[in-house]
């Protein structure tokens, strides 16, 4: 293999992976805000458990990003040099602010968090779970500004040596596109925590390890996952589409597979698409709809990918679409689940309801292939472009670095990662296991002066 | 402004080092000092806390070399392709090492594979980021564009064809294994009680005499291998400060050492470390990353990012710092005093 494609590779595996363990703690670090926060109000010492035994989760799970994650900054001058001489002028900022204001913030608190509490007090060890929280969002956001002006670049002008150089900081950092990106991402994060959270509650439950927390996780689980759910879709998700449309046509045609520029342009629910022949084969459409939710009009005009020379297309088309197409039908099943599952709480039959516990808790590994796709929409969207309209991606990776040396490190990241996943099930299996016992020692006085 | 991000890049490094480095220098004497179980977990526990946030200061860093000297961390990068990736896995191996070791606290070989590894890592590492200065003064093979890739090692000689590895580059790597071995054992003095507190200290007694060593030994080999890096010393005798602060602080380590105060011997081994980084920047500038062919040599003045990027960042870095600052105050103060073996988090 070529070491463009190995470079590609490398970077998209190593984010893809990395990427499994921050959307679960952004997603977390909210909800044990809300824990703590609870057990402080109602002085009530199960929340300030449930807040406890989550934070274990929620360390193991940020270590495992933080290890994960140094490589993600490393590649872009590892592997991507030319990207990185071209644009770290611009792209190096916002990661920096990253370290500086986020990292420092993140890494002084979460030791605090775990082992402080004693030495803290109640009043500091919250604010504590809340700086986590915001350093754990505040990271978010730099990360995403930076995608962000790889999507639709701003505030930059082109240099004598032809690198870009930043104009505007204000542009970089509150970029149109990081703003609904990021309101999109971090929803998709909240997804990802509060179903994890009502897929231990019902576990647990289920497997009648410790009922009390059990309903307690799942009811916070399911009302946040049901928020997070529909939020997905409307306004977040329909803003993100918009940008896309209003940004990248050529992006927005080849995520919908649709190949001739169309008037009352249908959207597809499934169907697959005919590289050889342009078109959709098997199609299953709602008649005019895209054009509907794209420009609030059945018979707007939406352009085709034919409409746009081919060296502008993505260059994985079908890649695209079906991770596309598999966000949103993940999306959609999120909603119905969640909602049936509030209103079943709601009415109290939840707890009761064997089969929906069981769909709720195998519902877990969904969120991760949900947010992985989104990413994929985006990032193979982008292409041929690693800044988009400006650098293509195949001017970027490191001339130096040969393909085999590529190929080493790639299998090398292989290797370490499929250690890292198998200590991460390990010690995930060991809490779930040693929460539960942990869990009823702490039950039991509450219970008892109840 | 390049003179300022410089001076900025170089204070990074500079505090990277010195934290990141009491606790990678923790683990290369974990075994010295810790020599059972319980007191294994305590040499843990003192970095605990606060390794994390040392580590970030690498990552802070590269970002900041990144936006002032994007074709400098382009270069650099890409050119030490191998070695970096390899400290990539390293640096998570002696994470999950500092981290996992304590999720199963009663398992004797759960926790003696993890003090491995964690020993194991932090050891690699010193000598990975020593040999990693060393290319650095050396200078490596840098073409007209900017560009190198070196093999990990080939004749082990410092002109030619290079390798990441030669005989200077490997005794920067053992100036920062022993540097780093002192500084972590002042720091565990510092941290620890009784027993464990005085063979921490007779680590540094002994490890004293080998830095001494190696330290003038790698000063006459640094004369050998880049002359010139004396100039910028000719030109600015004031200079001439770093290299007395050096024996200074070594001088001031072995004298707080043997009167038992620990704390000052941390900070006179910190000052050891600020002073040899300092002067071998003070001696490179304004080179970044010298080039066997000196005119291909990369610099503060052909690596820098656009004017007002840099300038920018000189109203959001400082205040970003000085927040850092407070955290790290803080978390400090709050895990203040001595890890006691045998405690519970």
């Amino acid at each position: 293999m070529e070491s463009l494609t190995l470079d590609r590779l490398q970077f998209a595996f190593t984010v893809t992976y990395h990427y499994l363990f921050p959307q679960l703690t952004m997603g977390l670090a909210p909800l044990i805000v809300i824990f703590k926060s609870l057990a402080i109000w109602k002085r009530d010492e199960m929340w300030n458990e449930a807040a406890r035994f989550w934070g274990k989760i929620f360390g193991i799970t940020f270590l495992f990003g933080v290890v994960t994650g140094i490589p993600m900054e490393f590649q872009f001058g590892t592997n991507w040099a030319v990207f990185s001489k071209y644009a770290g002028g611009v792209i190096g900022q916002t990661l920096a602010m990253e370290g500086t204001f986020a990292f420092f913030l993140e890494s002084s608190f979460i030791g605090l968090f775990l082992f402080g509490e004693k030495r803290l007090g109640q009043a500091l060890h919250w604010l504590s779970a809340f700086l986590i929280f915001v350093g754990t969002w505040l990271s978010g956001w730099f990360i995403i500004a930076t995608n962000a002006w790889m999507q639709h670049p701003v505030g930059y002008e082109v240099a004598a040596d032809g690198s870009v150089h930043l104009t505007s900081f204000w542009s970089l950092v509150l970029n149109e596109w990081a703003v609904y990106q990021y309101m999109h991402n971090m929803g998709g994060a909240l997804v990802t925590g509060s179903f994890a959270v009502a897929a231990l509650g019902a576990f647990y439950i289920l497997s009648k390890q410790q009922v009390e927390f059990g309903k307690m996780f799942v009811k916070a689980g399911v009302i946040a996952g049901c928020v997070a759910s529909i939020w997905m879709l409307f306004p977040s998700g329909d803003w993100q589409g918009k940008m896309v449309a209003k940004h990248q046509p050529v992006t927005l045609a080849a995520m919908e597979g649709l190949f001739d520029t169309t008037e009352g342009a249908p959207l597809v629910l499934i169907g697959q698409p005919d590289m050889e022949k342009k078109r959709l084969d098997n199609a299953i459409h709602i008649p005019s709809a895209l054009s509907f939710i794209t420009y609030q009009r059945w018979d707007a005009k939406v352009k085709g990918l034919n409409e746009f020379p081919e060296d502008q297309h993505p260059d994985n088309i079908p890649l695209l679409y079906y991770s596309f197409h598999i966000m949103v039908g993940l999306g959609t099943i999120f909603i119905a689940i969640m909602v049936i599952a509030a209103i079943w709480l709601w009415r109290g039959w939840l707890f009761e309801s064997n089969w929906l516990l069981w769909i709720l808790m195998l519902l877990f590994p969904f969120p991760f292939i949900a947010n992985t796709v989104g990413w994929m929409t985006a990032e193979l969207g982008r292409q041929p472009w690693l800044v988009y309209g400006l650098f293509r991606t195949e001017e970027g990776a490191s001339h130096m670095v040969s393909s085999g040396n590529v190929m080493f490190t790639l299998l090398g990241f292989f290797g370490m990662y499929t250690v890292l996943s198998l200590l991460y099930i390990f010690l995930m299996l060991r809490r779930i296991e040693h929460g539960a016992e942990e869990l009823t020692a702490a039950a039991a006085p509450v219970g008892g002066e109840n | 402004m390049e003179l300022i991000w410089f001076m900025i890049v170089a204070f990074m490094l500079v505090c990277y080092v010195i934290l990141d480095g009491f606790d990678i220098g923790a683990g290369i004497v974990h075994y010295f000092v810790g020599r059972n179980d319980a007191e294994r977990a305590a040499v843990i526990r003192t970095i605990g806390p606060v390794w994390d946030g040392n580590e970030v200061w690498l990552l802070a860093t590269g970002g900041v070399l990144y936006f002032a000297f994007p074709m400098l961390y382009a270069s650099a990068f890409s050119g030490f392709y191998l070695p970096l990736i390899m400290v990539l896995w390293l640096l998570i191996m002696r994470a999950a090492g500092i981290e996992l070791r304590h999720q199963l606290e009663h398992n004797h070989m759960w926790t003696s594979f993890w003090d491995f590894v964690f020993s194991l890592a932090s050891i690699l590492l010193a000598i990975f980021f020593g040999a990693a200065l060393g290319n650095v003064i050396r200078g490596v093979p840098l073409n007209s564009e900017g560009y190198f890739f070196e093999p990990l090692f080939t004749h082990w000689g410092t002109t030619g064809e290079t390798g990441i590895l030669d005989w200077f580059t490997v005794l920067s790597g053992v100036v920062a294994f022993v540097a780093l071995a002192v500084h972590g054992s002042n720091y565990l003095a510092m941290k620890t009680e009784d027993e464990m507190n005085l063979r921490a200290r007779k680590v540094v007694g002994v490890g004293w005499y080998a830095l001494v060593g190696v330290t003038v030994l790698s000063l006459l080999a640094v004369m050998y291998v880049r002359p010139t890096l004396l100039d910028n010393y000719y030109a600015l005798p004031i200079g001439w400060l770093i290299p007395l602060a050096v024996a200074a602080s070594l001088a001031a380590m072995k004298y707080f050492n043997a009167k038992g105060q620990d704390r000052s011997a941390f900070i006179s081994s910190g000052v050891y470390l600020a002073m040899m980084l300092g002067g071998a920047v003070f001696g490179l500038f304004p080179l970044v990353l010298p080039a066997l062919d000196p005119a291909n040599s990369l610099t503060v003045y052909n690596t820098r990012a656009g004017d007002y990027g840099l300038s920018v960042a000189l109203l959001w870095w400082p205040i970003g710092i000085i927040i850092a600052l407070g955290y790290y105050t803080f978390l400090f103060r709050t895990f203040k005093g001595k890890v006691k073996v045998g405690e519970e988090h």
